[in-house]
């Protein structure tokens, strides 16, 4: 990616205040959704499992198990659509091995 | 045909639209571009005008070139394009040395884009005409191969036959972008998609032929 498009991504995409986390943390992910005419906030929790990209481009992969099927999600950093991100539990409360991307999880369901 | 603008491509990006969805987005850098001749009917037997690009030193540009810009005053483009017109009446508010931005065009606005693709050497069927190939396993000896190419009646094969061979490095039109935002300042246009070229290449665009 070149600097001058760095540059008008930051210019465009609004900044946002979000609490530092990492991939082992809980996390409860609250979006905007729309349901026809009616605007919500859904909550998606779970462990990120990883972080993509920089910038306004980053991104994160959030998974849960709902009734004994793993569901992953990933979500823009910088989407309009999302409200808040709240840390549940953070790595270092986790006995979860400290890794970048925590793909490993998925066998264990 | 109508007057369009030179230009680059700067990258990718994307940017959310009110609904907070996700558009994908090309940045273009665009003009200003400057009249450097018009052609008419008269003078010429067909209307069209010739838009220059990309003010370069002295030294880049031959002799031919940097007098024809200096008899008429014009700032040293490095590319000329011209654009025909249906008649001389479109031309009727142009002149010599005006300046065409971006401001042409408009959020909204549906745009077509011709650039030479990516060059990808000789390639195979499989990537050049998406053919499906043969069987991988079971024995088979036909892996990327077209299969046959015609009957034994006609005793030939039909012209027109997609083979291997050269791939890209052609022109190419993308038509109907739609303008998602314009920066004047910074001589930018964002379009909904994507365009050919690698970026080192020029761009034309041009209104919509089909909108």
């Amino acid at each position: 990616m070149s600097k001058k498009i760095d540059e008008l991504e930051k210019q465009l995409i609004p900044e946002k205040e979000f609490p530092v986390f990492w991939p082992g943390d809980d996390v409860a992910v609250h979006v905007r959704i729309k349901e026809g005419e009616k605007e919500r906030v859904q909550v998606f929790n779970g462990m990120c499992i990883g972080k993509q990209g920089s910038g306004r481009r980053e991104t994160f992969t959030v998974r849960k198990v709902s009734y004994g099927e793993g569901v992953e999600r990933t979500f823009m950093l910088y989407s309009p659509s999302l409200v808040k991100i709240e840390i549940m539990k953070s790595r270092k409360n986790n006995r979860m091995a400290p890794r970048a991307k925590m793909y490993y999880t998925r066998e264990k369901n | 045909m109508s007057i369009g603008l030179i230009g680059r491509k700067l990258g990718m990006s994307h940017i959310f639209n009110q609904a907070g969805e996700i558009v994908p987005v090309v940045i273009l850098k665009t003009g200003p571009c400057y009249v450097t001749a018009i052609k008419n009917q008269e003078k010429d037997g067909y209307s069209s005008v010739q838009l220059g690009y990309e003010e370069v030193p002295e030294k880049k540009l031959n002799k031919a070139r940097l007098n024809e810009l200096r008899k008429k005053s014009l700032p040293l483009c490095k590319m000329l394009r011209e654009f025909r017109v249906k008649s001389d009446s479109e031309l009727k508010e142009l002149s010599v040395g005006q300046k065409l931005t971006v401001e042409i065009f408009k959020e909204g606005d549906y745009v077509d884009i011709t650039g030479r693709s990516i060059g990808k050497g000789f390639q195979g069927v499989m990537k050049r005409h998406n053919f499906k190939g043969g069987p991988a396993t079971h024995g088979s000896m036909s892996h990327r191969a077209p299969g046959s190419i015609g009957g034994t009646d006609p005793a030939r094969v039909f012209k027109g036959r997609r083979m291997s061979g050269h791939m890209g490095n052609r022109n190419v039109t993308v038509q109907n972008l739609q303008v998602v935002k314009v920066i004047p300042e910074e001589n930018l246009i964002f379009l909904k998609g994507a365009v050919p070229g690698s970026g080192a290449s020029h761009l034309i665009i041009r209104k919509a032929l089909k909108k």
